[in-house]
């Protein structure tokens, strides 16, 4: 396309995941923007590609007792217990507001049972507002949950294919780098009807108070993300993106657009910012903003060009 | 409420005591919505490393647009802090939190430690109500002189009376600021706002009830965002769940907290 001299050029960043169209590839990672409305004066929530709330479980949980983070290099290690309000608060307090905001609401679920998964599927299921489910089958912080699901192929795919049956909304699975082969679970739900992958959730880490010779964490114990895993996360977005055909959501250490470009090359259709929303607020926008003046200066007709787009060899 | 994140220059940096350190920020929007109790969470540096803002109560602002922290050099992101320069930017995200709430009634202000930090901004602000300050009480405690003699001419300024306390006995009463205000005959009903280490707030706590006096609790916690995102500030409360520092705080009624002391 050619433009005239004094022309305000306007990058296309729109993705699709599946059937869900974003006006671009940023989104909130679960659990590090609450339920968006605490960033509402800090930055304009309306421009995010999409935003993934705190990850919800059909009753209340209130949470792991604190110390629940700690800074390590580069990172932090955070046990928070998986505390949120409930499906069904949830959507009497905090659904009306999202709704208003304009841009898809992607809502993170969580289980310790299929049963427990189907029923909160059900529930939102009958909420306009919620245009997809993400399935975190991966956090490594309540002992009966998470991890048990995440890391066997055959009961990931088992959640999957009861949320996809429940729902008609697209339906993304949160994978878990603690594994030993990520492809081989990431195969497994996109056998079982995933509409998207996102990865990675947080890497199971441990921190030690020598002077109290005590773990950091009371849950001895917790997930670790920041800048310091985004190479672990760049590598598993780069296998499974090879290894399926499905959308790909890259998550993990992202804070920069060049960041989010990066894991675009590796083959994700779009990124999820996470604790970077801690240390700056206005992460996303400027994620969006960086990647909009990449688009242009490159040249490019859509950053949908960046996908899979790395040269090896 | 509204909140800020604002590039600030540092205009001033004081060296109140061996690791005491009082900074002043141009920092208007910040300054301006501000009230005492409240808290700022500070970017120390601009890489990877230490990642995490650290949160900061807020010392005191003025009508200029400034706003001040005082804290003690405790470990590398408050070190990075207190080695910054004059002219420096930087990144100051607030004001946060639900800060003290005001009262009419005489008020009894009790700071332990880097627990006067917020006091200063509270007692300005009782200063500036129309009440009567003659029966207001600050009392400061610490462990030795250094910790509490720099501040007392900035609490001096409001007309109250100042009480000093220290562990050693190197400046006014020796001994804790729990056993200075057991000893004083304050006026009834009176609020009494308390920040410090937890052992002096539960001990604040105790003597309140005990007294019929209504008692609100400044406490501190790790935090990574300081605005109810990441809820990694819990501390247990008496119903045996939890509050978050950082939204339902950092300010409360010492009834409501379960102390883990």
């Amino acid at each position: 396309m050619e433009y005239l001299k004094g022309d305000v050029q306007i990058p296309d960043l729109r993705v699709n995941i599946g059937p869900l169209s974003l006006a671009n590839p940023v989104m909130t990672a679960s659990g590090t923007f609450g339920y968006a409305r605490e960033f509402e004066s800090l930055l304009d929530l309306g421009r995010l590609g999409a935003i993934i709330v705190k990850g919800i479980s059909l009753h209340p949980r209130s949470g792991n007792p604190p110390p629940r983070i700690i800074e390590t290099a580069s990172g932090m290690l955070n046990a928070i217990g998986l505390q949120n309000v409930g499906v069904d608060r949830f959507i009497v307090e905090k659904i009306p507001y999202l709704g208003t905001l304009g841009v898809p609401i992607i809502v993170n679920i969580l289980g310790d049972s299929l049963d427990e998964y189907r029923h909160i599927t059900e529930k939102l299921s009958a909420c306009e507002v919620v245009a997809a489910i993400e399935i975190n089958i991966s956090c490594p912080n309540v002992k009966k949950g998470g991890v048990a699901f995440g890391a066997d192929p055959a009961m990931a795919a088992a959640v999957t294919r009861t949320v996809r049956e429940t729902t008609s909304v697209p339906v993304i699975v949160k994978l878990s780098p603690n594994v030993t082969d990520v492809t081989v679970i990431a195969k497994a739900v996109e056998e079982a009807g995933a509409t998207a992958v996102s990865l990675i959730n947080t890497l199971i880490g441990m921190a030690i108070d020598l002077k109290r010779r005590r773990p950091a964490l009371a849950n001895v114990c917790g997930g670790l993300s920041g800048p310091a895993i985004k190479p672990v996360a760049l590598r598993m977005v780069y296998q499974v993106a090879q290894a399926v055909s499905i959308p790909v959501i890259g998550i993990g250490g992202i804070a920069t657009a060049e960041d989010a470009l990066e894991f675009m090359l590796a083959g994700a259709t779009a990124v999820q910012i996470g604790t970077a929303n801690f240390v700056n607020p206005r992460a996303c926008e400027e994620v969006i903003d960086g990647i909009g003046d990449y688009v242009l200066q490159e040249k490019l007709a859509s950053v949908r060009e960046m996908i899979g787009a790395l040269q090896v060899g | 409420m509204t909140q800020y994140q604002e590039k600030a220059a540092v205009i001033r940096i004081e060296r109140l005591s061996g690791d005491n350190v009082r900074l002043t920020f141009d920092c208007p929007d910040i300054a301006a919505a501000a009230s005492p109790g409240q808290f700022v969470m500070i970017r120390v540096g601009t890489g990877n490393d230490p990642l995490l803002r650290r949160p900061f109560s807020i010392h005191q602002t003025d009508e200029d647009g400034h706003l001040q922290v005082y804290f003690k050099v405790v470990g590398r992101g408050t070190g990075m802090l207190a080695a910054v320069r004059e002219g420096a930017e930087v990144s100051i995200l607030g004001p946060l939190g639900r800060g003290f709430q005001v009262a009419d009634s005489p008020a009894c202000l009790v700071g332990g430690g880097l627990g006067m930090a917020p006091l200063l901004f509270l007692a300005r602000k009782l200063s500036q109500l129309k009440r009567d300050r003659s029966r207001d009480t600050i009392i400061l405690g610490g462990r030795t002189s250094s910790e509490v003699e720099p501040l007392v001419k900035d609490f001096e300024e409001f007309g109250m009376t100042v009480v000093a306390t220290t562990d050693d006995g190197s400046y006014g009463q020796r001994g804790f600021v729990t056993a200075a205000f057991s000893s004083l005959s304050l006026p009834s009903p009176c609020t009494v706002y308390c920040c410090g280490p937890e052992p002096m707030l539960a001990g604040m706590s105790v003597l309140c009830r005990t007294r019929g006096y209504s008692c609100q609790v400044s406490v501190e916690s790790v935090m990574a965002c300081g605005m109810g995102a990441c809820l990694g500030c819990s501390k247990p409360n008496r119903d045996g769940g939890y509050v978050h520092v950082c939204v339902d705080g950092p300010v409360f009624d010492a009834e409501e907290m379960a102390w883990n002391i």
